[in-house]
Protein backbone atom coordinates (compact mmCIF):
# COMPACT_ATOMS: atom_id res chain seq x y z
CA UNK A 1 0.00 0.00 0.00
CA UNK A 2 1.19 3.46 -0.50
CA UNK A 3 1.46 5.75 2.45
CA UNK A 4 2.05 10.00 1.06
CA UNK A 5 3.23 11.81 3.80
CA UNK A 6 2.20 15.36 3.35
CA UNK A 7 5.45 17.50 2.47
CA UNK A 8 7.45 14.88 2.41
CA UNK A 9 6.81 12.16 -0.28
CA UNK A 10 5.46 9.01 -0.67
CA UNK A 11 6.27 5.29 0.95
CA UNK A 12 5.51 1.74 -0.27
CA UNK A 13 4.48 0.04 2.71
CA UNK A 14 4.47 -3.74 3.40
CA UNK A 15 0.50 -4.91 4.96
CA UNK A 16 2.12 -7.03 8.13
CA UNK A 17 3.17 -3.47 8.92
CA UNK A 18 -0.84 -2.21 9.35
CA UNK A 19 -1.73 -3.69 12.37
CA UNK A 20 1.48 -1.75 14.31
CA UNK A 21 0.61 1.38 12.54
CA UNK A 22 -3.15 1.40 12.80
CA UNK A 23 -3.04 0.96 16.24
CA UNK A 24 -0.92 3.85 16.15
CA UNK A 25 -3.31 5.75 13.70
CA UNK A 26 -6.36 4.55 15.96
CA UNK A 27 -4.95 6.48 19.15
CA UNK A 28 -3.58 9.68 17.01
CA UNK A 29 -7.65 9.70 16.02
CA UNK A 30 -8.38 9.60 19.62
CA UNK A 31 -5.51 12.26 20.65
CA UNK A 32 -7.17 14.43 17.52
CA UNK A 33 -10.77 14.05 19.04
CA UNK A 34 -9.99 14.75 22.94
CA UNK A 35 -8.06 17.67 21.86
CA UNK A 36 -5.06 16.42 23.30
CA UNK A 37 -2.17 17.84 21.57
CA UNK A 38 0.79 16.95 23.44
CA UNK A 39 -0.57 13.41 22.95
CA UNK A 40 -1.29 13.91 19.14
CA UNK A 41 1.70 15.42 18.55
CA UNK A 42 3.92 12.20 20.42
CA UNK A 43 1.84 9.99 18.55
CA UNK A 44 1.97 11.28 15.21
CA UNK A 45 5.91 12.17 15.45
CA UNK A 46 5.71 8.13 16.77
CA UNK A 47 3.60 7.00 13.46
CA UNK A 48 5.65 9.32 10.85
CA UNK A 49 8.85 7.84 12.28
CA UNK A 50 7.67 4.03 11.96
CA UNK A 51 6.37 4.64 8.52
CA UNK A 52 9.43 6.29 7.42
CA UNK A 53 11.27 3.23 8.87
CA UNK A 54 9.33 -0.12 8.23
CA UNK A 55 8.36 1.94 4.41
CA UNK A 56 10.42 1.79 1.13
CA UNK A 57 10.00 6.03 -0.37
CA UNK A 58 9.11 5.93 -3.63
CA UNK A 59 11.58 8.13 -5.99
CA UNK A 60 10.27 11.79 -6.53
CA UNK A 61 9.49 11.11 -10.02
CA UNK A 62 6.95 8.47 -9.66
CA UNK A 63 3.53 9.53 -8.90
CA UNK A 64 1.16 6.79 -7.95
CA UNK A 65 -2.27 6.94 -6.14
CA UNK A 66 -1.86 7.23 -2.48
CA UNK A 67 -4.29 4.76 -0.33
CA UNK A 68 -3.39 6.75 2.96
CA UNK A 69 -2.83 10.22 3.87
CA UNK A 70 -0.82 11.38 6.64
CA UNK A 71 -0.42 14.55 7.90
CA UNK A 72 3.47 16.22 7.61
CA UNK A 73 5.70 16.37 10.94
CA UNK A 74 4.60 20.42 11.72
CA UNK A 75 1.14 19.86 11.24
CA UNK A 76 -0.61 21.01 14.39
CA UNK A 77 -3.89 19.13 16.09
CA UNK A 78 -5.80 22.52 14.92
CA UNK A 79 -4.91 21.90 11.34
CA UNK A 80 -4.85 18.46 11.05
CA UNK A 81 -8.73 18.72 12.61
CA UNK A 82 -9.58 21.64 9.77
CA UNK A 83 -8.35 18.81 7.22
CA UNK A 84 -10.74 16.93 8.43
CA UNK A 85 -13.54 19.26 8.61
CA UNK A 86 -15.97 20.39 6.75
CA UNK A 87 -14.04 22.76 4.78
CA UNK A 88 -11.64 19.36 4.17
CA UNK A 89 -8.01 19.70 2.38
CA UNK A 90 -8.84 22.20 0.00
CA UNK A 91 -11.02 25.06 1.14
CA UNK A 92 -13.96 25.98 -1.10
CA UNK A 93 -14.43 22.60 -2.16
CA UNK A 94 -17.22 20.50 -1.60
CA UNK A 95 -16.23 17.27 0.01
CA UNK B 1 -7.65 1.31 8.93
CA UNK B 2 -10.25 3.93 10.50
CA UNK B 3 -7.86 6.71 11.41
CA UNK B 4 -6.67 9.54 10.24
CA UNK B 5 -4.47 7.99 7.80
CA UNK B 6 -7.68 6.67 6.24
CA UNK B 7 -9.60 9.46 6.76
CA UNK B 8 -7.69 12.17 4.85
CA UNK B 9 -6.75 10.33 2.06
CA UNK B 10 -10.37 9.40 1.65
CA UNK B 11 -11.18 12.95 1.52
CA UNK B 12 -8.07 13.74 -0.35
CA UNK B 13 -9.17 11.50 -3.06
CA UNK B 14 -12.73 13.49 -3.12
CA UNK B 15 -11.52 16.47 -2.99
CA UNK B 16 -8.58 16.14 -5.67
CA UNK B 17 -10.67 15.01 -8.06
CA UNK B 18 -12.83 17.94 -7.87
CA UNK B 19 -9.99 19.88 -7.93
CA UNK B 20 -8.09 18.63 -10.74
CA UNK B 21 -11.22 19.94 -12.45
CA UNK B 22 -10.90 22.96 -12.19
CA UNK B 23 -6.94 23.61 -11.24
CA UNK B 24 -5.20 25.91 -13.52
CA UNK B 25 -3.19 24.25 -16.35
CA UNK B 26 -0.09 22.34 -14.41
CA UNK B 27 1.94 23.07 -17.12
CA UNK B 28 1.35 26.98 -16.78
CA UNK B 29 2.31 26.97 -12.87
CA UNK B 30 5.45 24.99 -13.85
CA UNK B 31 5.87 27.73 -16.11
CA UNK B 32 6.08 30.14 -14.06
CA UNK B 33 7.80 28.10 -11.29
CA UNK B 34 10.47 28.33 -13.57
CA UNK B 35 10.54 31.57 -14.46
CA UNK B 36 10.84 32.21 -10.32
CA UNK B 37 13.98 30.18 -10.36
CA UNK B 38 15.12 31.76 -13.11
CA UNK B 39 14.59 35.35 -11.32
CA UNK B 40 16.08 33.60 -8.12
CA UNK B 41 19.50 32.47 -9.77
CA UNK B 42 19.49 35.94 -11.50
CA UNK B 43 19.71 37.62 -8.19
CA UNK B 44 21.88 35.34 -6.63
CA UNK B 45 24.35 35.87 -9.66
CA UNK B 46 23.81 39.70 -9.02
CA UNK B 47 25.04 39.32 -5.44
CA UNK B 48 28.24 37.46 -6.69
CA UNK B 49 29.37 40.41 -8.62
CA UNK B 50 28.46 42.49 -6.01
CA UNK B 51 30.76 41.03 -3.80
CA UNK B 52 33.40 40.78 -6.43
CA UNK B 53 33.42 44.60 -6.93
CA UNK B 54 33.24 44.64 -3.49
CA UNK B 55 36.52 42.88 -3.45
CA UNK B 56 38.46 44.39 -6.11
CA UNK B 57 37.51 47.64 -4.25
CA UNK B 58 39.28 46.79 -1.22
CA UNK B 59 42.18 45.45 -3.54
CA UNK B 60 42.57 48.91 -4.92
CA UNK B 61 42.86 50.56 -1.42
CA UNK B 62 45.00 48.09 0.08
CA UNK B 63 47.35 48.81 -2.85
CA UNK B 64 46.86 52.73 -2.41
CA UNK B 65 47.75 52.31 1.29
CA UNK B 66 50.56 50.11 1.40
CA UNK B 67 51.97 52.68 -1.25
CA UNK B 68 51.41 55.05 1.14
CA UNK B 69 52.67 52.98 4.11
CA UNK B 70 56.17 52.51 1.79
CA UNK B 71 56.08 55.96 0.98
CA UNK B 72 56.39 57.50 4.68
CA UNK B 73 58.64 55.02 5.25
CA UNK B 74 61.03 56.01 2.79
CA UNK B 75 60.65 59.62 4.85
CA UNK B 76 61.58 58.64 7.53
CA UNK B 77 64.24 56.73 6.10
CA UNK B 78 65.28 60.46 4.64
CA UNK B 79 64.53 62.16 7.67
CA UNK B 80 66.68 60.53 10.00
CA UNK B 81 69.63 60.57 7.23
CA UNK B 82 68.75 64.43 7.67
CA UNK B 83 69.18 64.15 11.54
CA UNK B 84 65.93 64.85 11.85
CA UNK B 85 64.69 62.19 14.13
CA UNK B 86 61.31 64.42 14.91
CA UNK B 87 60.04 64.20 11.17
CA UNK B 88 61.15 60.81 10.97
CA UNK B 89 59.48 59.65 14.19
CA UNK B 90 56.40 61.36 13.07
CA UNK B 91 56.58 59.53 9.55
CA UNK B 92 56.90 56.16 11.13
CA UNK B 93 53.80 56.90 13.58
CA UNK B 94 51.70 57.77 10.12
CA UNK B 95 53.30 54.92 8.83
CA UNK B 96 51.38 52.43 11.79
CA UNK B 97 48.17 54.10 11.92
CA UNK B 98 47.80 53.11 7.87
CA UNK B 99 49.43 49.75 8.87
CA UNK B 100 46.39 48.69 11.38
CA UNK B 101 43.98 50.47 8.37
CA UNK B 102 45.95 47.82 6.09
CA UNK B 103 45.69 44.94 8.51
CA UNK B 104 41.76 45.51 8.84
CA UNK B 105 40.75 45.66 5.33
CA UNK B 106 42.89 42.51 4.60
CA UNK B 107 40.96 40.88 7.05
CA UNK B 108 37.78 41.82 5.33
CA UNK B 109 39.25 40.91 2.18
CA UNK B 110 39.33 37.39 3.10
CA UNK B 111 35.89 37.71 4.27
CA UNK B 112 34.85 38.39 1.17
CA UNK B 113 36.80 36.53 -0.41
CA UNK B 114 34.89 33.90 1.41
CA UNK B 115 31.59 34.93 0.76
CA UNK B 116 32.41 35.19 -3.13
CA UNK B 117 33.33 31.13 -3.06
CA UNK B 118 30.64 30.44 -1.25
CA UNK B 119 28.44 32.37 -3.56
CA UNK B 120 29.70 30.76 -6.96
CA UNK B 121 29.31 27.76 -5.55
CA UNK B 122 25.50 28.56 -4.81
CA UNK B 123 25.00 30.03 -8.13
CA UNK B 124 26.72 26.84 -9.42
CA UNK B 125 24.29 24.58 -7.47
CA UNK B 126 21.32 26.97 -8.16
CA UNK B 127 22.13 27.03 -12.02
CA UNK B 128 22.35 23.01 -11.94
CA UNK B 129 18.72 22.50 -10.00
CA UNK B 130 17.23 25.05 -12.66
CA UNK B 131 18.66 23.61 -15.47
CA UNK B 132 17.20 19.84 -14.31
CA UNK B 133 13.71 21.77 -13.37
CA UNK B 134 13.26 22.82 -17.14
CA UNK B 135 14.27 18.94 -18.54
CA UNK B 136 11.94 17.54 -16.02
CA UNK B 137 8.69 20.46 -16.20
CA UNK B 138 9.36 19.66 -20.49
CA UNK B 139 8.89 15.90 -19.78
CA UNK B 140 5.93 16.76 -17.20
CA UNK B 141 4.07 18.92 -19.55
CA UNK B 142 4.74 16.52 -22.64
CA UNK B 143 3.15 13.67 -20.25
CA UNK B 144 0.78 15.75 -19.08
CA UNK B 145 -0.37 16.88 -22.90
CA UNK B 146 -0.49 13.74 -23.94
CA UNK B 147 -2.14 11.90 -20.56
CA UNK B 148 -4.99 15.38 -21.29
CA UNK B 149 -5.61 13.99 -25.04
CA UNK B 150 -5.92 10.07 -24.27
CA UNK B 151 -8.29 11.11 -21.45
CA UNK B 152 -10.23 13.21 -23.60
CA UNK B 153 -10.46 10.30 -26.40
CA UNK B 154 -11.80 8.43 -23.95
CA UNK B 155 -14.04 10.38 -21.83
CA UNK B 156 -15.36 11.45 -25.51
CA UNK B 157 -16.24 7.73 -26.47
CA UNK B 158 -17.59 6.53 -23.33
CA UNK B 159 -18.04 9.23 -20.57
CA UNK B 160 -16.11 6.81 -18.54
CA UNK B 161 -14.66 9.80 -16.06
CA UNK B 162 -17.28 10.36 -13.38
CA UNK B 163 -16.01 6.42 -12.65
CA UNK B 164 -13.01 7.58 -12.29
CA UNK B 165 -11.27 7.06 -8.26
CA UNK B 166 -8.21 9.25 -9.77
CA UNK B 167 -6.10 10.39 -12.37
CA UNK B 168 -3.53 7.83 -12.98
CA UNK B 169 -6.83 5.41 -13.41
CA UNK B 170 -8.54 8.02 -15.62
CA UNK B 171 -5.18 7.83 -17.84
CA UNK B 172 -5.09 4.20 -17.69
CA UNK B 173 -8.34 3.53 -18.45
CA UNK B 174 -8.24 5.84 -21.52
CA UNK B 175 -5.27 4.32 -22.90
CA UNK B 176 -7.54 0.79 -22.56
CA UNK B 177 -10.08 2.22 -24.43
CA UNK B 178 -7.77 3.62 -27.17
CA UNK B 179 -6.05 0.41 -27.64
CA UNK B 180 -9.59 -1.43 -27.45
CA UNK B 181 -10.95 1.03 -29.75
CA UNK B 182 -7.88 1.13 -31.96
CA UNK B 183 -7.74 -2.67 -32.04
CA UNK B 184 -11.80 -2.90 -33.11
CA UNK B 185 -11.15 0.02 -35.81
CA UNK B 186 -8.36 -2.39 -37.41
CA UNK B 187 -10.66 -5.54 -36.59
CA UNK B 188 -13.56 -3.78 -38.55
CA UNK B 189 -10.82 -2.78 -41.31
CA UNK B 190 -10.15 -6.17 -42.22
CA UNK B 191 -13.57 -7.72 -41.74
CA UNK B 192 -14.56 -4.85 -44.62
CA UNK B 193 -11.46 -5.91 -46.36
CA UNK B 194 -12.78 -9.10 -46.45
CA UNK B 195 -15.97 -8.78 -47.65
CA UNK B 196 -17.38 -10.53 -44.41
CA UNK B 197 -19.11 -7.02 -43.42
CA UNK B 198 -20.63 -4.48 -45.25
CA UNK B 199 -19.37 -1.48 -44.24
CA UNK B 200 -22.82 0.42 -42.78
CA UNK B 201 -21.55 3.83 -44.37
CA UNK B 202 -21.10 2.44 -47.79
CA UNK B 203 -18.22 5.09 -48.25
CA UNK B 204 -15.92 2.29 -49.35
CA UNK B 205 -17.96 0.28 -51.84
CA UNK B 206 -19.01 3.80 -53.37
CA UNK B 207 -15.42 4.18 -54.34
CA UNK B 208 -14.95 1.32 -56.00
CA UNK B 209 -18.16 0.79 -57.40
CA UNK B 210 -17.33 4.77 -59.00
CA UNK B 211 -13.50 3.44 -59.99
CA UNK B 212 -15.51 0.66 -61.27
CA UNK B 213 -18.07 2.08 -63.31
CA UNK B 214 -15.51 4.99 -64.41
CA UNK B 215 -12.56 2.54 -65.76
CA UNK B 216 -15.99 -0.22 -67.56
CA UNK B 217 -17.42 3.33 -68.32
CA UNK B 218 -14.06 3.80 -69.91
CA UNK B 219 -13.96 0.49 -71.90
CA UNK B 220 -17.27 0.70 -73.03
CA UNK B 221 -16.90 4.19 -74.80
CA UNK B 222 -13.43 3.30 -76.07
CA UNK B 223 -15.30 -0.02 -77.50
CA UNK B 224 -18.05 1.53 -78.73
CA UNK B 225 -15.69 4.41 -80.46
CA UNK B 226 -13.74 1.19 -81.64
CA UNK B 227 -16.48 -0.46 -83.21
CA UNK B 228 -17.91 2.37 -85.07
CA UNK B 229 -14.00 3.05 -86.24
CA UNK B 230 -14.29 -0.53 -87.16
CA UNK B 231 -17.48 -0.22 -88.90
CA UNK B 232 -16.66 2.85 -91.29
CA UNK B 233 -13.36 1.42 -91.77
CA UNK B 234 -14.83 -2.06 -92.15
CA UNK B 235 -11.74 -3.60 -89.96
CA UNK B 236 -11.63 -6.62 -88.42
CA UNK B 237 -9.28 -6.17 -85.20
CA UNK B 238 -11.27 -3.50 -83.51
CA UNK B 239 -12.26 -5.70 -80.50
CA UNK B 240 -8.94 -7.14 -79.84
CA UNK B 241 -7.25 -3.54 -79.98
CA UNK B 242 -10.26 -2.46 -77.63
CA UNK B 243 -9.70 -4.85 -74.89
CA UNK B 244 -5.57 -4.19 -74.86
CA UNK B 245 -6.54 -0.73 -74.45
CA UNK B 246 -8.77 -1.47 -71.55
CA UNK B 247 -5.64 -3.36 -69.86
CA UNK B 248 -3.52 -0.69 -70.39
CA UNK B 249 -5.53 1.45 -68.73
CA UNK B 250 -6.16 -0.12 -66.33
CA UNK B 251 -2.13 -0.76 -65.43
CA UNK B 252 -1.71 3.46 -66.10
CA UNK B 253 -3.82 3.49 -63.38
CA UNK B 254 -2.25 1.06 -61.10
CA UNK B 255 1.05 2.44 -61.88
CA UNK B 256 -0.04 6.01 -60.81
CA UNK B 257 -1.58 5.05 -57.77
CA UNK B 258 0.97 2.63 -56.45
CA UNK B 259 -1.41 -0.06 -55.35
CA UNK B 260 -3.44 -2.27 -57.05
CA UNK B 261 -7.22 -0.92 -57.81
CA UNK B 262 -8.94 -3.43 -55.09
CA UNK B 263 -7.13 -2.31 -51.87
CA UNK B 264 -9.07 0.54 -50.46
CA UNK B 265 -11.42 -1.87 -48.34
Amino acid sequence: MIVRIMGEGQVKLADSHFAELNRLDDELLAELEQGDEPGFRRTLAALLARVREVGEPLPDDVLEPSELILPGPDATLAEVKAMLGDEGLIPGLPG
Amino acid sequence: MSGVMKRMGMIFRAKANKALDRAEDPRETLDYSYQKQLELLQKVRRGVADVATSRKRLELQLNQLQGQSAKLEDQGRKALALGREDLAREALSRRAALQQQVSDLETQHQTLQGEEEKLTLAAQRLQAKVDAFRTKKETIKATYTAAQAQTRIGEAFSGISEEMGDVGLAIQRAEDKTAQLQARAGAIDELLASGALDDPSGMAKDDIAAELDRISGGTDVELELQRMKAELAGGSGASQQAIEGGTEQDAAHRQQTGRPNFDKQ
